[in-house]
């Protein structure tokens, strides 16, 4: 968790705060690596010419899991399903809503929708099955 | 190139002590590391120390300095912190200075105090392995990043939770004569399969435990070892080490580990052996599925078939290739620290013919010690062989 709840993390925060705007983006080099922000080197490559590049309207779950015994930050929210959904150059861990954990599956469409948590109200990356 | 010999090897019990310090648990086992060893505390050159989570569990920074204090050690002591791979970065940076000349006797270990923190507690300290903007944020837990691997693996190769469950009861079966093992308890299938889920589909019995303890080595050259007629027959002939990204989203596999491959290769090529050679091997199961990552990252499973080798058998102690003859991360325990230097000395006392299950493994020359951390963004693995067969 952050250091103190009024301290931003830069560049993570912001797009949190596009996501929610319905403009999220990956940071793309020139070779079309993705990555995600905070970031000013191309883990793949190396380059240092990053540009935001809007992320495709769905992605699709790579993987998922239900989780039962959280953290103290979800303690309030489990069970709840996590999935890794391929959003074209990057891939993006989040929180599947508006259906039954127990229905998630491999190859399922989503939406980014950032969500909050139960527990602590912080906002949580979310993924609505559309 | 000198030749690193195991001098001197020592453990706690690996269990529930959560009143025990991590200094009083780390001297514990250097005492029973020096006396196995025959070195005297003063030729120790260096302490290098692996240790994950002593701000959060024990608000100790610094803890080089004091774990070579707890040993009676005078000598530069420095902490190495990999996650859950930390000893094993430690011993393999020991290896490094040995056969470079540079040291001829050093003590390295780990040491992890954990079960103060409570099962919630640890659950929240062991997931700042992973990355908290993009991972822990989203609720990513230990257990759920690899269930998001087990649930990959069944997408891509197939297998179930059953498959799982038979790594889980071998490995409770091989802890059975384990003294320092944290359950001394043998289980059946169905105890995996109706214990409460974790991270589905990993539940409570596919899962190590949350633990208290601590790993010492003596390691020292081959011509130290030589010169003091130590009885060190056990040798570590290769170490390799391999990274990855570190968010499981960001890796082009998620049923692979291909840092433990990067690392297993150049353990390999380092000793001059390939998988074939190995006669067994302790590997990094902190869940069910990471035992079967590892054997096909190590070369000893194809990719897609190490589902089935517990099941089948070939990883039993009486299998082809014994796995886990310790019990592994999942029944010996898994002080997180402790555990990359307790798996030497397990494969160790294992070659040696010291072990309590040796007696599986008659003959064996070859042994691997494969170390993880995280979800495998890092990742160590050690080569050992017996020198006098």
């Amino acid at each position: 968790m952050s250091d103190a709840e009024s301290v931003a993390d830069a560049g993570f925060d912001e797009w949190l705060d596009a996501a929610e705007d319905g403009e999220a983006y990956a940071l793309e080099c020139a070779n079309g690596h993705g990555s995600l922000p905070p970031r000013r080197v191309c883990p793949d490559c190396g380059s240092t010419d990053l540009e935001e590049v809007a992320l495709p309207e769905t992605g699709a779950v790579q993987t998922f899991t239900v989780t039962h015994v959280p953290t103290p930050a979800f303690e309030e929210d489990a069970p709840y399903a996590t999935a890794i959904a391929d959003f074209g150059s990057v891939g993006i861990t989040g929180q599947v809503i508006g259906v039954d954990p127990g229905d998630v599956e491999t190859g399922m469409t989503v939406e980014l929708e950032i969500t909050v948590s139960e527990t602590t109200g912080e906002r949580v990356i979310g993924f609505q099955p559309v | 190139m000198s030749d690193v010999r195991v001098a001197g090897t020592g453990l706690t019990p690996f269990g529930n002590s959560p009143e025990r310090t991590g200094r009083d648990l780390f001297a514990e086992a250097s005492i029973t590391a020096f006396e196995a060893s025959g070195v005297p505390r003063d030729d120790v050159e260096a302490v290098l120390y692996g240790n994950f989570m002593g701000e959060l569990s024990e608000h100790q920074g610094h803890q080089g300095p004091l774990m070579a204090e707890a040993a009676g050690v005078q000598a530069p002591a420095t902490r190495y912190e990999s996650a859950c791979a930390s000893s094993g970065t430690a011993v393999r940076e020991a290896v490094k200075r040995i056969r470079n000349g540079e040291n001829d006797v050093l003590l390295v270990g780990g040491a992890e105090r954990m079960t103060n923190l409570g099962t919630a507690g640890a659950t929240e300290a062991l997931a700042i392995a992973a990355d908290d903007l993009w991972e822990v944020r989203a609720g990513v837990t230990f257990p759920g990043a690899y269930a998001l691997m087990a649930q990959a693996y069944f997408d891509q190769f197939g297998g179930e939770h059953e498959d799982l469950a038979h790594i889980a009861v071998k490995n409770h079966a091989n802890a059975l004569t384990n003294e320092k093992a944290q359950y001394q308890s043998a289980i059946e299938v169905s105890d995996v399969l109706e214990a409460p889920p974790v991270s589905e589909p990993l539940g409570l019995y596919d899962a190590c435990p949350i633990s208290d303890g601590a790993a010492a080595l003596v390691l020292t050259s081959e011509s130290y070892a030589e010169e003091h007629d130590l009885e060190a027959p056990v040798a570590i002939t290769g170490t390799g080490q391999g990274g990855d990204r570190m968010a499981l989203h960001d890796r082009e596999h998620l049923a692979r580990s291909p840092a433990a491959r990067e690392a297993g290769e150049e353990a390999y090529a380092d000793a001059g052996v390939d998988a074939g050679d190995v006669d067994l091997a302790e590997v990094h199961d902190c869940f069910t599925i990471a035992e079967v990552l590892a054997l096909e990252a190590l070369d000893l499973e194809p990719i897609g078939e190490g589902i089935s080798a517990a099941r089948d058998g070939r990883t039993t102690a009486d299998g082809e290739t014994p796995i886990n003859l310790s019990g592994g991360l999942k029944a010996k325990g898994h002080p997180v620290g402790a555990t990359g230097a307790s798996q030497i000395a397990e494969v160790t006392d294992l070659l040696a013919g010291e072990h309590p299950n040796s007696e599986h493994v008659d003959g064996a020359t070859t042994g691997v010690a494969h170390n993880a951390g995280g979800t495998v963004a890092s990742a160590t693995v050690h080569v050992l062989e017996v020198t006098d067969r």
